[in-house]
């Protein structure tokens, strides 16, 4: 029997998706050995063309990490999914935009403005700025153009499964993997990630008070947080109510709050929405002044809600 | 007639960088062009965010290097804070640091420069990856690179969390402590690291030196470049990733410049032309004169061979002894050689290996004291480190609320940008005579710009093994004439 084909393809991403396939070490070289790797350009050759050249479905999995800012990330996107039998969504950027979807709060124009001219650093006596066409010493170069917004993956082709993270911890791409190989799949639309919030396995959970009162907010460089009690009873913002568990705990180990890379839990279309209603339960309030007072304190509210997942919240800036 | 060829590595696919090189009507190359076609803009949407949180965010930048970025923002705010890091604080970002730069210049050595020196630079595409080497060299060595990666990598994500995107580090120190019943696992893997580091370099002598042809390539004057160098050294002039003064030499190996990076706005320029998205970093008071390694030039390189360049030494013996016997084979300082990066590159592995093992050892490594709470706000913060890629600078400004307010950003692909282009062209000048190009050629251009590993993730990373590659020849109406492209 032929082996099963699968790609594994970046789009607008950082790399830490593909060093994430890496850092399942060993087993890597098994995977290699079960299956027909038509795509991975992180570490294969390029076979872009046998790609447009296969058959549509010919694909039995693409992995696709990183988010679309521009036309060719969404051309081959388009084409994976028309060649490929299942998609998997891979890595908080393909699933939700990622943090460099933070960019929506901003204008590509004022980006532009700082990189090319009000840098500290930047010497443009020729006012320069990149350009899609240039004619340089009577010869043409060309650049791609960029969308005005970060996308999800789901903004521009249909997604059969998920699988959250920065980056998605090794135990689960294996699941995921297996899942596919031994056909075992959940319904399509699935996350392939625990469905509770991160909160119900925390091992901090235990010294949580009967009822979170929470009277000040506390950033994390201010206070030496305990390593063992949940750092929303020591005042200090942590995305564990509203965020899906399966990360393995590995911030918290390390004694930092969740900012929220596996997204929302299961049910939930806006993690942010979802952990203002967890925190509004837990401020240790009297009065309308003593909600005002409280969340004063938190600094860069959309930052926090939405570090991972601005292009797909409620909040999102859809290109024009 | 004008023709044109297009070597697009990963740009149809993903859009992060191609090559461009232009014939002259007799074929041969006139020019040649490395271009950045990505940008993310970082610098903007990180204002008003916290600025403590930046560590967390910074590394996304690049998920192959994210432990510099992460540790020059950890830096910048202790600038910005005003604060030193406990001495124990400082021991374990060492660790975490060292750890990285082993792990990080070993996988590519064998990743991605590994095939084409250990398979042959004219090897079939198909077999030249790392499932190629890993035939060739056997499984067990395949095996173990795989082993001190992951070796490295526990030790990051004990420090750290996740080792494709850091979360540790504050000001003034780390949030976790190390403990004495950990030590003991660290210590075999510093000891694993710098067993398995002096066999890769071993390798390295056995594979390259030792066959005449590719000693040849190294020392061919198509892979070399006039350049100023630059990189941190510390107090005695040692090479150092952490920290330390900013050291410029100039193309003859004289001292150009000493200086604290908080200066580095006067040091350091980035022109802007149309044609990339990437800045080209250059020496700001030689003043740029243009893409060239003529008399006059302003560009300098950052990275393995450039800190080597830099230095008078280095800071372990064992890689201590390796720089006196490379410098030796090279004919001396500073080397201009291109591909002399990767030899530097394994030199500096042993030393961050050798650097884990003393600092695994030292008794204050396990002291709980791991955070200086005496932090006052000031309003900039300015980090450097030396990335395995080369110098990283983080400039933060922030509010009296510590809101951030000004983002400034300098990567080691941007100050090796002008190199690249040049190197790129020097390659293509020899090794493509005409529009019918063999592809093994095609690979020694690229081989010009793999030896910089260029990190197109912090200007988007390109790590392939085997550099996916097309190659259009269009006449000079632009209309294509034929394709070249690997299997």
């Amino acid at each position: 029997m032929a082996k099963p084909k699968v790609a594994i393809c970046w789009l607008g991403a950082c790399g830490g998706c593909d060093e994430a396939v890496v850092d399942i070490n060993e087993v890597i070289l098994s995977v290699a050995g079960a299956v027909d790797l038509v795509l991975w350009p992180v570490a294969l050759d390029y076979k872009y063309d046998s790609i447009r050249a296969m058959k549509d479905g010919e694909i039995a999995l693409s992995v696709v990490n990183g988010n679309v800012r521009n036309s060719e990330q969404e051309e081959i996107a388009k084409l994976l999914r028309e060649k490929s039998q299942i998609i998997l969504a891979f890595g908080a950027c393909a699933c939700f935009g990622g943090t460099p979807g933070l960019a929506n709060l901003t204008s590509k124009e004022d980006i532009f403005n700082w990189v090319y001219k009000d840098a500290p650093t930047v010497v443009n006596p020729k006012k320069n700025s990149p350009q899609i066409s240039t004619r340089v010493n009577g010869k043409e170069l060309t650049l791609p153009d960029f969308y005005d917004s970060v996308q999800a993956l789901n903004d521009v082709i249909s997604v059969d499964y998920y699988l959250p993270g920065c980056p998605p911890p090794p135990y689960l791409v294996m699941y995921a993997l297996s899942a596919v190989l031994e056909n075992k799949l959940p319904p399509k639309g699935s996350t392939l990630a625990p469905q509770r919030a991160l909160c119900d396995s925390c091992k901090r959970n235990k010294s949580k008070p009967e009822r979170l009162a929470v009277r000040q907010i506390k950033r994390i460089h201010e206070v030496e947080a305990a390593p063992d009690i949940c750092f929303l009873a020591q005042g200090i913002i942590c995305l564990g109510p509203a965020t899906r568990d399966g990360c393995g705990e590995s911030c918290l180990n390390i004694n930092v709050p969740c900012r929220g890379c596996f997204g929302p839990v299961e049910g939930v279309a806006d993690s942010g929405a979802k952990y203002i209603s967890a925190l509004a339960s837990i401020l240790d309030v009297q009065s309308d002044a003593d909600i005002t007072r409280i969340t004063d304190q938190i600094t860069d509210l959309a930052g926090y809600l939405y570090r991972f997942s601005l292009p797909s919240s409620i909040l999102k800036k859809r290109r024009g | 007639m004008t023709e044109k060829i297009t070597i697009n590595p990963i740009t149809r696919l993903e859009g992060h960088g191609k090559i461009e090189i232009f014939l002259d009507d007799k074929g041969n190359v006139d020019d040649a062009y490395w271009q950045v076609v990505e940008l993310r803009g970082f610098e903007r949407f990180c204002l008003g965010r916290p600025v403590e949180e930046l560590p967390r965010i910074m590394p996304n930048i690049c998920g192959v290097c994210p432990t510099p970025h992460n540790m020059a923002s950890v830096k910048a705010l202790d600038d910005l804070f005003g604060v030193e890091p406990t001495p124990t604080a400082k021991l374990i970002r060492n660790l975490h640091y060292n750890a990285f730069m082993v792990e990080d210049h070993l996988l590519h050595f064998f990743i991605l420069a590994g095939p084409d020196f250990v398979l042959g630079p004219s090897a079939d595409p198909a077999e030249r990856n790392i499932l190629g080497v890993v035939n060739k060299v056997g499984l067990e060595i395949g095996g173990k690179v795989i082993e001190v990666r992951k070796r490295c990598r526990e030790i990051i994500k004990y420090i750290a969390s996740k080792p494709p995107h850091p979360e540790g580090g504050l000001p003034g120190g780390v949030p976790r402590g190390i403990t004495e019943e950990d030590r003991k696992w660290m210590i075999d893997t510093a000891d694993f690291s710098v067993e398995f580091t002096k066999f890769a370099l071993e390798l390295f002598k056995q594979i390259v030196l030792d066959n005449k042809t590719y000693l040849n390539l190294v020392l061919n004057d198509a892979y070399k470049l006039n350049s100023y160098y630059m990189g941190l050294v510390d107090e005695n002039n040692r090479v150092n990733f952490y920290e330390g003064k900013l050291r410029v030499v100039d193309p003859k190996g004289a001292e150009y410049a000493l200086f604290d990076y908080h200066d580095y706005t006067n040091h350091i320029g980035e022109w802007v032309e149309p044609w990339t998205y990437i800045r080209l970093t250059h020496l700001k008071r030689v003043g740029w004169n243009g893409l060239n390694d003529d008399k006059g030039t302003s560009i300098y390189r950052v990275g393995p061979l450039a800190r080597l360049n830099v230095a008078e030494s280095m800071y372990t013996p064992l890689a201590q002894k390796e720089y006196e016997a490379m410098f030796d084979i090279l004919g001396g300082k500073p080397s201009h050689h291109t591909l002399a990066y990767h030899w530097a590159r394994l030199i500096e592995a042993l030393q961050a290996a050798e650097h884990m093992q003393r600092i695994v050892n030292d008794p204050l490594l396990t002291s709980k004291d791991i955070r200086n709470m005496n932090l006052k706000l000031g309003k900039v913060g300015i980090g450097c480190v030396e990335a395995a890629r080369g110098t990283l600078i983080h400039h933060y400004e922030a509010d009296d609320e510590g809101k951030t307010t000004k983002v400034n950003l300098i990567v080691a692909t941007q100050h090796n940008a002008a190199p690249i282009c040049l190197s790129v062209k020097k390659a293509a000048m020899e090794f493509v005579k005409g529009a019918k190009v063999k592809e093994g050629l095609l690979n020694m251009v690229e081989m010009a710009f793999r030896a910089y590993d260029p990190c197109l993730g912090c200007a988007t990373h390109a790590l392939p093994g085997s550099m996916p590659l097309e190659v259009n020849i269009r006449d000079k109406n632009g209309s294509l004439i034929r394709t070249v492209r690997r299997p």
